[in-house]
């Protein structure tokens, strides 16, 4: 089996090495993209047969690629495919929307060898079951989409964000590659399978969980150390940015949770306290530096920040249950983490497409340039707003069930022994809420000022609806939300294997409970049923319409609307981005960003307009990056003399080397 | 019986933590003011059920003299000087609503551990009950760090004298004695607040806290 | 048998919320009339003005959407579900465990995220103001409410409001002070979020003093009349929801026959007339709060749910 996802792999390698050279052909584009397609069904119908059971897992292989004594370990178990198939679904529906998107693409020769790269390294990832082939494939991974970061390269932003990219992922690598080296030990078995057994101290394995939350969490996008999401998801060509907030992340994510749940061993409780910690703050910072933007493409990639602060909360309170032994309780939490990871990889790919597709649209990014483009993209604005609503949480689509099974969890929580977790839980709910709520804020605010009122610029009332195969791609994803919100049950029992492979249960099996619910832990206790939810929903709409069409009126007649007296017709008067966003600028922006805001008035009997800015901090690049770029710049310049000694001094430097050495040798015991 | 004993004994020392937080919230004197006279009826509705079921009929005194005291003449008193010295009646912040009210929780939650962790073989009653007044004391103190006004510094002063005396009483054995001491004690401060606000303002025209400051004489 | 009469209380809770809300509205309407010394409308006027809406012509503004016509239906539907799965003369409803309170507030969020695109979609100014405030009040009441939800599942063991109203129903529960706490943020939450004084005006037109208002402001004819009907059923449905919870006696256990569900009948009109009534004195009581202090307000309700919540992570009797 997981040879037959070996080869898919490798076909996807050889299709980008022959992109490589063909890539300005008529049909390049098409083929390329068609090509990935099929090979990430194949891979997705391959991640499903392992996850059902079809096949035998583990399924494991061992290629003689690589060091000579090691050999490259490939494992495909439960988790495995579970990862695959999220991977491999977000990169079909990726490849299907590219194949319509991709025409408009002026420079294919930096995309199209990348794409399929790209698309290998996450999967390879995924199947890896030694330190070293994780590592390149990682690598391999970063390096693909750090080139289609900067695949527009003309834009000057493109460029500081594969910069600031480049150096985030590499720092994120070393953090990995030290966290290998620990787990491995000094005899150097870097096989999983060597490091399943192996015993730490618990200095060492406290050491490897922060190295591994600095690895992954930096490419998952884990504050602080999220700098480089907004900067770089944004550049990339739409597809692309679809790619990297809703699957490599995911990948990032499967990293931490195979290294800290099947790896490192048993956990230590306090090591729950880290991540929660971290998945609250980051999911409510997250969220409010979303609601603070106006480019669509960078709210998006905000968003993003939070969903992976709501999963690594679903992560920390399974490690407290884990480590305390309540299994079922680490399984409700482990299964609410992993199916947010299914559902956000889907609703976010969907946002990141319709994104794409205005942006082919109109040429616009910024919202406070478009409005008005429900009238002209109509199938378009139909699953942006699925994808707003699932986002949001809101029943009965897929955001709601696993946000709900969350908050199921947390209310198992009082059961936990140690005291900072009884704080630290409560908070953390808190956060949760907050973040939720202003999540859907802020998509009113995302799909309100795009897609409704009045066109703001000529280029929005110019926008022309998407081609067919990029509107395929999005229904599809539409409808995913829908059948994951009403069967919620089926996705929970497939995710159950995987679930009970980390933490040694599962949660009760959703296929046996009546009229297709969904039971956290006992029937007594809470049930949520989808499909009765829509249904009754359904049906009350069509009643209330139907009888006030039969029995009361149903005329209609099309008027100028409500102006107070002044006509005004220009669109400028309706709210933009930033006066939506301004009571809660104020409420929560004054706090966590510093912001302000400035009018500028001309005195009286001069014409000229009158400015208002606001003024917002990132304390997070200012409290940390911006010191230790100051640093580095600092010390760079101090050590630039070297360059200049003469060749006495330099000679002088090696002596100095020389004799340190071997006073070092004569020192030591 | 006894469960609800627990419960009222506990509603009502909740119900002090409660007002705390309301205190914290205005931004008017007079509700202020009011939001006191309420802390100190609470209290003195506290002492009284301690008293009920302690059977403890000293404590009797105590709620009377917290009742009479703190929440009808001090809150008139300060409402004389208030209209007298023409101090401005809207209270300066120095952190805003919302921050404070998170800063509260945190040291409602810290001392909610600090109680419940260091007292653990303790009667449960007498647990919670010092835990909650722990919190009182604590609200009291960062009403006085987080005002400017002279004022609403006092009152908070008072909110923790409050604090302390729900701690004694849930502790069963506070005597008379103290609490008269504590009383009068509190009496004397307050008049030598009273004629030091007067003095201030009519030496400086205000009593806000950072316009005084400017007087403090050189910076070190 | 008792499946169909299940069945039957079901869809008789349904088609009774729908009836009475609009009574509720009325009331409180009257109520507060009559304490400033007015006369005040009829208690039926409510349903008059439902059915005169409901005749008129529906005047659309000429870049009004698709969305703004099918938005109505939407907020009515996600209402109505709500308000038909919050327990209010019996316990143990037919299909209570298909949504529990936590999906009960998220229906009515979704309803809230309709409202809001709807006030943005025809593209003026006085849409604009009613969403971005609405969101604002939203995004500090929704984490109180589950806060407040969290309290009451983590003393009643359960998030079903039919397992939590049957539990506080017996002795088991005390006094206890996060119920108490409780109970005075969800009175809190449920002001903001019913758009009433001191968080909103629900009888304004002035534009600066607006937030749900502004947002129907170009609805008209059958699309107002569902709008209202909705804004009457989450009354009714938060009134119901406090009294299920905080004033449970009088609520019939699932399994009793004709005559008990009778009596249960009558108390729920009487706790219904009961909240309308201090509504009404509350509301004449108090002025409107600037729209900045709003925030407070629900900060202090989100703390106190917080409070509430630790209290009982915290501690097993409080």
């Amino acid at each position: 089996m997981v040879l037959l996802a070996l080869a898919g792999a490798a076909t996807l390698i050889a299709t980008a090495a022959v992109a490589l050279m063909f890539a300005d052909a008529a049909r390049a584009r098409h083929v390329v993209y068609g090509i990935c397609l099929i090979v990430s069904l194949a891979l997705l119908l391959i991640a499903l047969l392992a996850l059902l059971g079809i096949y035998d897992t583990p399924s494991v292989a061992t290629l003689p690629l690589g060091i000579p004594w090691l050999g490259a370990h490939f494992r495909l178990d439960a988790l495995s495919a579970f990862f695959l198939a999220v991977v491999n679904l977000g990169a079909a529906a990726a490849s299907l929307f590219a194949l319509g998107y991709g025409r408009h693409e002026h420079a294919p020769r930096r995309v199209l060898p990348f794409y399929p790269a790209f698309l290998a390294g996450m999967s390879i990832v995924v199947l890896a079951d030694d330190a070293f082939t994780f590592l390149v494939a990682w690598e391999f991974m970063s390096l693909s989409s750090w080139a289609l970061v900067v695949a527009h390269h003309r834009v000057v932003e493109n460029v500081r964000a594969g910069y600031v990219y480049l150096i985030m992922a590499s720092f994120g690598t070393l953090a990995l590659l030290l966290t290998f080296g620990l787990l491995a030990g000094p005899d150097g078995g870097y096989a999983f399978g060597d490091i399943r057994g192996g015993h730490h101290s618990a200095t060492l394995t406290a050491s490897i969980l922060i190295l591994a939350l600095i690895g992954a969490g930096s490419k998952a996008g884990l504050v602080p150390l999220h700098v480089w999401l907004p900067l770089a998801h944004p550049a990339a060509p739409s597809h692309v940015s679809a790619l990297m907030s809703g699957v490599m992340t995911k990948v990032a994510v499967y990293g931490f949770v195979r290294i800290v749940f099947d790896l490192i061993g048993t956990p230590a409780w306090w090591w729950s306290m880290v991540v929660l910690a971290l998945g609250g703050v980051t999911a409510a910072m997250g969220v409010l530096y979303a609601l603070m933007q106006h480019d669509l493409k960078r709210l998006l990639a905000y968003h993003t920040v939070e969903n992976i602060g709501i999963i690594f909360i679903g992560l920390g309170l399974a490690l407290a249950f884990k480590a305390h032994g309540m299994a079922w309780a680490a399984a409700l939490a482990l299964t609410a983490a992993l199916l947010h990871v299914f559902n956000h990889s889907v609703f976010k790919s969907l946002l990141f497409f319709g994104a794409g597709s205005v942006l082919t649209a109109t040429g616009e990014r910024d919202m406070e340039h478009l409005g008005g483009l429900i009238h002209r993209m109509p199938q378009t604005a139909f699953v942006f707003l699925v994808g707003c609503a699932a986002i949001s949480a809101l029943p009965p689509l897929n955001g709601f069930v696993s946000e709900w099974l969350t908050f199921q969890a947390i209310l198992l929580s009082p059961q936990l022994p140690s005291w900072g977790l009884k704080l630290l839980v409560p908070a953390v709910g808190a956060l949760l809420a907050l973040s939720a709520a202003l999540a859907a804020a802020c998509f009113v605010k995302a799909f309100g000022v795009t897609f409704l009122g009045r066109a703001r610029t000529p280029a929005a009332e110019r926008a022309r609806e998407t081609d067919r195969l990029s509107l395929a791609a999005m229904f599809f994803f539409a409808a995913l939300c829908l059948v994951a919100g009403i069967l919620p049950g089926i996705f929970i029992d497939a995710l159950a294997p995987a679930v009970q492979g980390l933490v040694g249960d599962r949660m009760p099996v959703q296929g046996s409970v009546d009229w297709l619910s969904i039971v956290p832990i006992a029937e007594s206790r809470s049930s949520y049923n989808g499909l009765l939810v829509f249904v009754f929903m359904v049906l009350s709409g069509v009643l209330a319409a139907w009888a006030i069409h039969r029995l009361a009126s149903d005329k209609l007649r099309r008027a100028p609307p409500w102006d107070c007296g002044y006509p005004d017709a220009s669109p400028a008067t309706q709210y933009t981005a930033s006066s939506f966003a301004q009571p809660l600028r104020r409420v929560f922006g004054s706090v966590v960003f510093r912001a302000r805001e400035h009018v500028e008035m001309p005195p009286p009997g001069d014409a000229r307009p009158a400015r208002f800015t606001v003024e917002l901090h990132d304390l997070v690049w200012d409290a940390l990056y911006a010191p230790i770029a100051g640093a580095i710049g600092f010390a760079a310049d101090r050590l630039n003399h070297l360059q200049f000694l003469t060749i006495r001094q330099f000679l002088s430097l090696v002596f100095a080397a020389l004799v340190l050495l071997l006073l070092v040798l004569a020192i030591w015991p | 019986m006894r469960g609800l004993t627990f419960d009222i004994a506990h509603l009502l020392a909740g119900t002090l933590v409660l007002v705390s937080f309301l205190e914290l919230y205005q931004d008017r004197l007079y509700a202020l003011l009011n939001m006191f006279a309420l802390h100190a009826l609470v209290l003195a509705l506290s002492v009284a059920w301690q008293a009920y079921i302690q059977n403890a009929p000293h404590l009797y005194v105590t709620a009377a003299i917290a009742l009479v005291f703190k929440a009808i003449i001090i809150p008139v008193a300060l409402h004389r000087i208030i209209v007298r010295l023409g101090i401005r009646r809207e209270i300066e912040k120095v952190v805003g609503v919302g921050s404070a009210m998170l800063l509260g929780m945190g040291l409602v939650a810290l001392s909610m551990v600090v109680m419940l962790r260091v007292t653990a073989e303790a009667d449960p009653l007498a647990r919670e009950d010092l835990a909650f007044a722990l919190s009182v004391v604590l609200l009291g103190l960062l009403m006085m760090v987080t005002r400017r006004n002279a004022v609403s510094q006092i009152v908070g002063f008072m909110s923790l004298e409050n604090g302390l005396v729900l701690a004694a009483t849930g502790a069963k054995g506070m005597p008379l004695v103290v609490e008269i001491s504590i009383a009068f004690s509190i009496l004397i401060a307050f008049i030598v607040i009273g004629i030091f606000l007067f003095r201030i303002r009519e030496r400086f025209d205000t009593v806000d806290l950072q316009a005084l400051d400017r007087f403090r004489g050189e910076r070190g | 048998m008792a499946l169909i009469f299940d069945f039957g209380i079901q869809g008789a809770q349904m088609l009774l919320v729908l009836l009475l809300a609009p009574l509720l509205t009325g009331f409180t309407r009257k109520v507060k009339a009559r304490l400033l010394l007015r006369q005040g409308p009829s208690v039926i006027q409510p349903y008059r003005d439902l059915v005169r809406l409901m005749r008129k012509e529906v005047v659309l503004a000429e870049n009004a959407s698709w969305l703004f016509r099918v938005i109505p239906y939407l907020i009515f539907a996600a209402t109505w579900v709500a308000a038909s799965l919050v327990p209010t003369f019996r316990t143990g409803l037919l299909f209570s465990w298909s949504a529990d309170l936590i999906a009960i507030v998220a229906l009515l969020g979704s309803a809230r995220f309709f409202l809001a695109l709807a006030g943005l979609d025809v593209g003026t100014s006085f849409g604009g103001i009613g969403s971005s405030r609405e969101v604002m009040i939203a995004s500090l009441a929704e984490p109180a409410m589950i806060m407040i939800i969290f309290t009451l599942a983590l003393i009643a063991g359960s998030t079903q409001l039919s397992t939590m109203a049957g539990f506080l129903v017996s002795s088991e529960v005390g006094l206890r002070v996060s119920l108490g706490l409780a109970l005075i943020a969800l009175i809190m939450v449920a002001i903001a979020e019913n758009a009433r004084i001191p968080v909103d005006n629900p009888a304004t037109h002035l534009e600066l003093t607006m937030v749900h208002e502004a947002m129907v402001l170009e609805y008209s004819g059958r699309h107002l009349a569902l709008i209202e009907l909705s804004a009457s059923l989450k009354l009714l449905l938060y009134v119901s929801l406090i009294a299920c919870l905080f004033v449970p006696w009088g609520l019939v256990p699932s399994g009793a026959g004709l005559g008990l569900l009778v009596v249960g009948l009558v108390a729920y009109i009487a706790k219904l007339a009961t909240g309308g009534l201090l509504l009404a004195l509350f509301e004449t009581s108090i002025a409107k709060m600037r729209v900045f202090r709003v925030p407070e307000f629900l900060g202090a309700a989100l703390m106190l749910g917080l409070l509430a919540t630790l209290l009982l992570f915290v501690s097993r009797s409080l």
